[in-house]
């Protein structure tokens, strides 16, 4: 442990920790440009020089690891004066337009300006100008502002793993850009928003919105896919403008996918803002009381087993409690939360987990992905498969769709069968798992939300025990689920499944279509085939125009994420709460509010009238939901159901990453990306003609 | 220089000769497997050799591809290098040196007398397409100050009378002699030898130097 002296303070530090670690572990602030702690040392700013004794002259302190003996100062005159020269040179090149610059208020180089800057330029020569580069519809440019901090090129290429950005020309002709004009082809592409410490790359859809002063900011969590990343949203007034990340090592570090960041404005679309009920064919603007006295006259003698429900993809548990309860209530067993049909129940919880977690992905050395494409299943996840990459030492075998995943993975076949051998032990990938020390699967979508899904589960975890993925004494389960709805774990864990008797989603299509099942109530199911819902009496609540709402004869506007305090549980079975950033529109209430109110309507009323009570209620259910932020490892036991798999492909069940759900389909900002997606840019390289 | 591919007119294709293709291929076993990137510079300097001097982006993009590395990181490399041409350059690239030692010793001069004798400004090409004027920065060869490079080969210890009868030389299609145009051997004293003069050229000097071959450097 080297022994060094800071500003007079003596401290011990480990050893390979630069200098400017050193200071910030004792406190000192040395301000930065190019240096991130995610990314690799550029040095290149000179932003954080200090003086050194001994030194013959000022030192980086990003890229000096600390040494024994080494005498820092951080806030001698002549520090400060080397700072101020740096900044002075940082600024001959960068326009003073930060009235216009949507990076003002937050802009790293104003706020270190207002340290080290000087108060006016003794430049007098032209400052340069650079064009501007067209990223893709997601980041707005504006290149004479950048000082070349490389921070989004080290991003693109080390965290993101798609090395497009780079650094062209030399000297002052130097440009960051992508050279040949294309839009950037990562899904976390957004992160280099937050990362640009100036005005360079700022959000193309939030452009010019608002000020960061302006905003409202709740932290919360996202849901558009299974991840639960943290995010902070930021409102002004009743209008959600920007989701940023917020900072959580477990779950998403510090990056969130381009579609939590920008579908947002799909918040302000298609909403769905006041009660509805279809007469003569026509749906109608109704009062609540006008839909609820629908509702109860339809239910009016129908019996409990002809009525069902489903719980849809962006559900929130306490809504799901409630539609159990209600279901129960009335008296039927049809009740599932599982729209794609995926063989998955809640028997045991290990059994429908990331039981690995997040995190733990840095712990493993061997990884085997079934049926599953984690860069559009769960793009942030998939970061941090890529990082454990990145490490080194970490082997990558796939059964499914090949796929640039963006680390180097094995190929094993896109056959149910290669996972026979693998669990005989008869394919060469075998002695991998073997000799792993830390070895995992990952199960996707792809693998389950088929009919033989309960094959390739029970398979799965015969991989599992043959390799000793699971060792309670090491604390490891490499066996993982990689879910792609944010309400799934919370449903399987709230029991939203079939009851003895009860339909599942595909039995109650089929009840419906053949009269069977007279009224289905859909909390927020647009994934369905609702084509296929026949003659029955459809209930609709969410709070997009999708799907269901159009399929509906009673509609109930909900509130979206970003409008309830809501619990929600992550594919690693972690608990989490969104914060109600804003108000939801017009009628719009939340959810389990809106079943409270229903069951009233209908004479058997919820014994909770407020959210401690339904929570309460939640832990009742399943004790797992009282422990908030945190995964509660499950034991192991048997799940799945031995049988023959069948010989058809894996499939991702992300068919386009940028419409996974009623928010992002209603999303411009994603339309374009999906459209862009769609149509593959001429990227026309020279071996092609 | 940098340049955009937008600003010249591209090929559609590029691929390196089966010849050069071997001559690739030995230069990417220099390096240790796994490290081909390392090749990166020699062979877009052959990609350049065959096709007349100057790296279209398929060339780029064919580099990228021999070496399986990102096409990005080859831009990188090719926009980075004065060496490199991303436009259509004349049948002689004549380059001019105009940093400080050779300015000191006369670098305007060269610069006149070529741009009045080509009749284009720093980095144009004539009209019959025979030569390109650049200035460049230096390239080492301060010894012999002034000095362009013409092709591969310097031309040192310019004056205006030199510089005209090289260019006339290229002219008529001819190879003026690279080197010093002064008489001077080397680098060595333009006055001649001043030291060791006892020395006879071709003995043996015992690691002190001097000898035929002048500078061992």
């Amino acid at each position: 442990m080297p022994k060094l002296t800071i500003d007079g303070r003596e401290v011990e530090v480990e050893p390979g920790l630069t200098v400017l670690q050193a200071c910030e572990q004792v406190g000192i602030e040395i301000p930065r440009f190019c240096y991130h702690e995610r990314l690799s040392i550029a040095g290149n700013c000179r932003m954080c020089l200090v003086d050194m004794e001994r030194a013959p002259k000022p030192v980086a302190s990003c890229a000096m690891p600390v040494g024994e003996g080494m005498v820092i100062h951080t806030n001698t005159e002549k520090v400060r004066k080397m700072r101020k020269g740096v900044m002075e040179f940082l600024l001959i090149n960068h326009p003073l337009d930060c009235p216009i610059c949507d990076q003002g208020g937050e802009c790293d180089l104003q706020d270190q300006a207002m340290a080290y800057g000087f108060d006016r330029g003794r430049f007098q020569e032209n400052k340069r100008a650079v064009e501007d580069k067209d990223l893709g519809p997601l980041i707005a440019t504006e290149m004479t502002r950048c000082i070349h901090c490389t921070r989004c090129i080290r991003f693109a290429t080390e965290v993101a793993g798609v090395p497009e950005l780079g650094a062209t020309g030399r000297g002052e002709a130097m440009e960051v850009g992508t050279y040949v004009e294309h839009a950037l082809t990562s899904e976390l592409s957004g992160n280099m928003i937050d990362l640009c410490p100036v005005g360079a790359l700022t959000s193309k859809p939030y452009a010019f919105a608002a000020r960061p002063w302006e905003l409202h900011k709740t932290q919360s969590i996202d849901v558009l896919d299974a991840v639960g990343s943290n995010v902070r949203v930021d409102a002004r007034g009743p209008e959600v403008l920007r989701v940023l990340p917020r900072l959580n090592e477990e779950v998403n570090e510090e990056w969130i996918s381009d579609k939590t960041r920008f579908a947002c404005d799909g918040l302000k679309r298609r909403r769905l803002d006041r009660a509805y009920v279809r007469r003569d064919g026509r749906l109608v603007e109704a009062t609540w009381q006008e839909a609820f006295a629908a509702i109860a006259e339809r239910l009016d003698g129908v019996a409990g087993p002809r009525i069902a429900a489903i719980a849809g993809d962006l559900a929130d548990c306490e809504a799901m409690v409630a539609l159990k309860d209600l279901m129960a209530a009335l008296g039927s067993p049809h009740v599932d939360c599982r729209q794609d049909g995926a063989k998955l129940d809640p028997g045991n919880r290990a059994g429908y987990l990331f039981n690995t977690t997040i995190a733990g992905i840095e712990q493993a050395d061997v990884c085997l992905l079934v049926g599953t494409n984690p860069r559009i299943e769960a793009a942030v996840l998939n970061s941090r498969l890529r990082k454990r990459f990145v490490m080194g030492g970490f082997t990558v075998g796939v059964i499914g769709e090949a796929a640039d995943l963006t680390y180097r993975t094995e190929i094993l076949g896109n056959d149910p069968a290669v996972i026979e051998q693998l669990a005989a032990g008869k394919h060469p990938f075998a002695e991998r798992l073997q000799a792993a020390h830390w070895p995992m699967v990952i199960v996707g979508m792809g693998a389950l939300a088929r009919p033989d899904g309960a094959a390739v589960l029970a398979a799965c975890r015969t991989i599992a025990e043959r390799f000793e993925m699971v060792r309670e004494a090491d604390g490891w389960n490499g066996f993982n689920v990689l879910h792609t709805a944010a309400a799934r774990v919370g449903g399987l864990d709230l029991g939203l499944v079939p009851g003895e008797g009860g339909r599942d989603v595909a039995g109650i299509l089929d009840g419906a279509a053949k009269g069977e099942v007279e009224v289905v109530y859909l909390l927020g199911a647009d994934e369905i085939d609702t084509g296929g819902l026949g003659g029955a009496f459809v209930i609709y609540q969410g709070h997009h125009g999708d799907a269901g709402a159009s399929r509906a004869d009673v509609i109930l506007p909900g509130a979206a994420y970003t409008e309830k305090n809501a619990t929600y549980v992550n594919t690693e079975g972690r608990v989490q709460r969104t914060a109600r950033a804003v108000f939801p529109p017009g009628q719009g209430r939340e959810d389990w509010t809106v079943l409270r109110a229903l069951s009233d309507a209908l004479g058997r009323p919820l014994p909770y009238d407020n959210l401690g009570q339904v929570r309460d209620r939640l832990t009742e259910v399943n004790p797992v939901f009282a422990a908030v932020g945190d995964v509660v490892p499950a034991p192991w036991g048997p799940f799945g159901a031995a049988g023959k798999m069948e010989a058809a492909p894996f499939a991702s069940p992300v068919a386009d990453f940028y419409g996974t759900d009623p928010i992002s389909r209603a999303s411009p900002t994603m339309a374009e990306c999906s459209a862009l997606c769609a149509a593959p840019q001429d990227r026309k390289t020279g071996t092609d003609g | 220089m940098s340049t955009t591919p937008d600003a010249v007119e591209q090929p559609d294709s590029f691929a390196f000769t089966g010849e050069n293709l071997e001559k690739a291929k030995a230069i990417i076993a220099n390096y240790p497997p796994d490290r081909q990137a390392s090749a990166v510079m020699p062979l877009l300097d052959l990609a350049q050799r065959q096709h007349d001097g100057w790296l279209p982006r398929a060339a780029m993009d064919h580099v990228a591809e021999v070496l399986e590395m990102p096409p990005i990181r080859v831009y990188e490399v090719a926009t980075f290098y004065t060496m490199y041409n991303l436009a259509p350059v004349g049948r002689h690239h004549v380059r001019v040196c105009t940093n400080l030692p050779c300015w000191l010793r006369g670098s305007d001069d060269v610069v006149d007398t070529c741009r009045r004798s080509l009749d284009v400004d720093l980095g144009a090409t004539t009209e019959d397409g025979m030569f390109t004027l650049d200035e460049v920065e230096c390239m080492g060869a301060c010894v012999n100050a002034p000095m362009m490079q013409v092709g591969d080969d310097y031309y040192e210890d310019l004056d205006a009378a030199s510089t005209e009868s090289i260019l006339a030389k290229l002219r008529a299609g001819q190879t003026p002699t690279p080197g010093p145009q002064n008489g001077r051997r080397g680098c060595e004293p333009v006055g001649g030898l001043t030291t060791l003069t006892e020395i006879k050229a071709g003995g043996k000097s015992r690691g002190k130097g001097g000898g035929k071959s002048g500078g061992t450097a």
